[in-house]
């Protein structure tokens, strides 16, 4: 196809009278990993809820698949294919594991429900075991896991991933990202990325953004990005 | 212990009509976090559409068999109550979502009023009589002074009460429809990201709710035989206690609370004084607020992250 998957132009959301984003523009095309950086409160999570239409943009548009989808409401933008594994992961705490999956696979209709599932345990084997147990009860690494899950048994074509890594254990940290680049790179899925983890998510993604006060200020390959002396300065120093 | 025998029966009766009544609030407080005052209203509205489609169905149509006429009056009050709460949902609740949190329960109140008073003008201010349905009646036990007796109609409400609440939980427990309600009143955001239409799920809640008062409705009927315009507002308030009791928010509290309150009224009217039952009921609300808010079953606030 022709044009980006996912193009924002000029998108500005407020709260209130709180400007949250002014003027984002950026793309993603399809089979990337894209990520977007930035410090706590820069608006990255604003954007990525943005794009599903809750809070709306007040200005600028987005578009999805040349459809604009500014204006649609959050379920039918996500009828088109989009998933979001949300800031704080959201998992819904009385429900099991299970039905959380179940919830996933609603969009589907539940046509590849059997064969989805048993892809998510090989992918997450925790989950097999928790699958009858409150989403509530989980550690963290397993509901961030269970929240990738659920995105993706509704077989998306555009996964939001908001924050995967926050909180999480190096090696839980790891093993998420592993599965991020084995669906990107055996599947084509395409993934927007949102971290502050700014080391592993550059070394992942093919493009990269980063996103201050609200605002692009730069952007370019993973590899440019992790070499720019004003992203090791401010996002590198003493991390990774 | 016949009179204790005759009261429980009594009282689970009673309790059966409040539980089916009670789910209504707790689910919609449940999903939106709102005390729907109107309900008690919604019920009364389904008490009159049973009586007048009873009048109807043996009257004008002859019908004569009762199971055919409840079944019929069943079904009919069901859809009719329904449809009157979502029209009201619609109207009066919707529009009224994002503003501050009392809004939409004073537009309740409104509701409330507007449809007592438009069924006081619309069918009379009396009492509506029906002749007594279901009359006969076992005899349990007899004890030589006194007769411990089951009503075929108590009979019947315990059975359709059973009978519904078991399809309710299956609805809510096993159907996706069931499972878009439970996480619209988990997280709405997160179910709005997995594709649910929030707003239908809420609507059809209100139809849910509805539909079990007015089975509720045609229960009470059945049992006392006549119906009032006025008659939302204290079995409403009853069903209310009950929701609170169980711990508002929870299904199973519901049902639970709807049998406590039940046989408190029943007990209290037989051991101690029929003119203070409503007192007695209406106790249990303020002593379950002072000291247990979070009801039998409820959760406690801090779980809602």
């Amino acid at each position: 196809m022709s044009g980006p998957m996912l193009s924002i132009e000029g998108v500005e959301t407020r709260y209130g009278k709180i400007v949250a984003l002014r003027g984002v523009d950026m793309q993603v095309n399809e089979g990337e990993i894209v990520t977007l950086i930035g410090a706590n409160g820069a608006g990255k999570s604003t954007l990525m809820m943005t794009i599903c239409g809750n809070p709306r943009a007040s200005e600028g548009r987005i578009l999805f698949e040349g459809r604009d989808i500014t204006r649609m409401p959050t379920h039918d933008i996500m009828k088109l294919r989009i998933a979001q594994s949300p800031e704080g992961r959201r998992i819904f705490p009385r429900m099991t594991v299970y039905e959380n999956l179940q919830m996933g696979a609603a969009l589907g209709g539940y046509a590849h429900f059997d064969a989805d599932l048993e892809r998510m345990f090989e992918m997450f084997p925790r989950l097999k075991e928790r699958l009858h147990q409150r989403g509530g009860t989980l550690s963290g690494g397993e509901q961030q896991m269970l929240a990738i899950a659920r995105a993706l048994m509704s077989r998306p074509r555009l996964l939001l991933l908001d924050e995967p890594s926050l909180g999480l254990a190096p090696l839980v940290v790891r093993q998420i990202f592993d599965v991020i680049r084995d669906l990107n790179a055996t599947e084509g899925l395409t993934v927007f990325l949102v971290e502050q983890n700014a080391y592993h998510a550059l070394k992942l993604a093919h493009r990269g953004y980063v996103l201050v006060n609200g605002a692009i200020t730069l952007s370019g390959s993973g590899r440019e990005l992790l070499e720019n002396p004003d992203v090791k300065s401010a996002y590198l120093e003493g991390g990774a | 212990m016949d009179i204790f025998l005759q009261q429980l029966i009594n009282g689970l009766t009673l309790g059966s009509i409040y539980g089916l009544i009670a789910i209504g609030y707790t689910m919609v407080f449940g999903i939106i976090g709102m005390v729907n005052f109107a309900h008690g209203d919604v019920f009364m509205v389904g008490t009159f559409t049973a009586f007048i489609m009873f009048l109807l169905l043996t009257t004008v149509l002859g019908i004569t068999s009762i199971f055919l006429v409840l079944a019929i009056v069943l079904v009919v009050a069901m859809a009719f109550t329904g449809l009157v709460n979502w029209t009201i949902e619609r109207a009066a609740y919707r529009p009224l979502r994002g503003s501050f949190r009392l809004a939409p329960m004073i537009s309740a109140i409104g509701m409330s009023i507007l449809l007592s008073n438009f069924v006081q003008v619309a069918q009379g201010p009396r009492n509506k009589a029906l002749p007594p349905i279901l009359p006969d009646v076992i005899v349990v036990w007899d004890s030589g002074n006194y007769q411990v007796t089951l009503a075929y109609k108590q009979i019947l409400i315990m059975v359709v009460t059973v009978v519904l609440l078991a399809a309710f939980w299956w609805l809510v427990q096993k159907t996706p429809l069931g499972r878009a309600q439970r996480a619209c009143e988990q997280d709405r955001k997160m179910a709005a990201l997995l594709g649910v239409d929030v707003d239908r799920t809420i609507s059809l809640t209100f139809v849910i709710g509805a539909a079990l008062a007015a089975v509720a409705g045609v229960l009470y009927l059945t049992y006392y035989g006549v119906v009032n315009f006025a008659d939302g507002f204290v079995p409403g308030v009853k069903a209310f206690t009950a929701a609170v009791l169980g711990g508002i928010g929870s299904l199973p509290g519901a049902v639970l609370g709807g049998l406590l309150i039940g046989l408190i009224e029943t007990f209290w009217s037989a051991y101690f004084s029929i003119e203070y039952k409503d007192v007695a009921a209406f106790s249990i609300l303020a002593i379950t607020l002072v000291f247990m808010p979070q009801g039998l079953l409820g959760r406690p606030e801090v779980e809602k992250v």
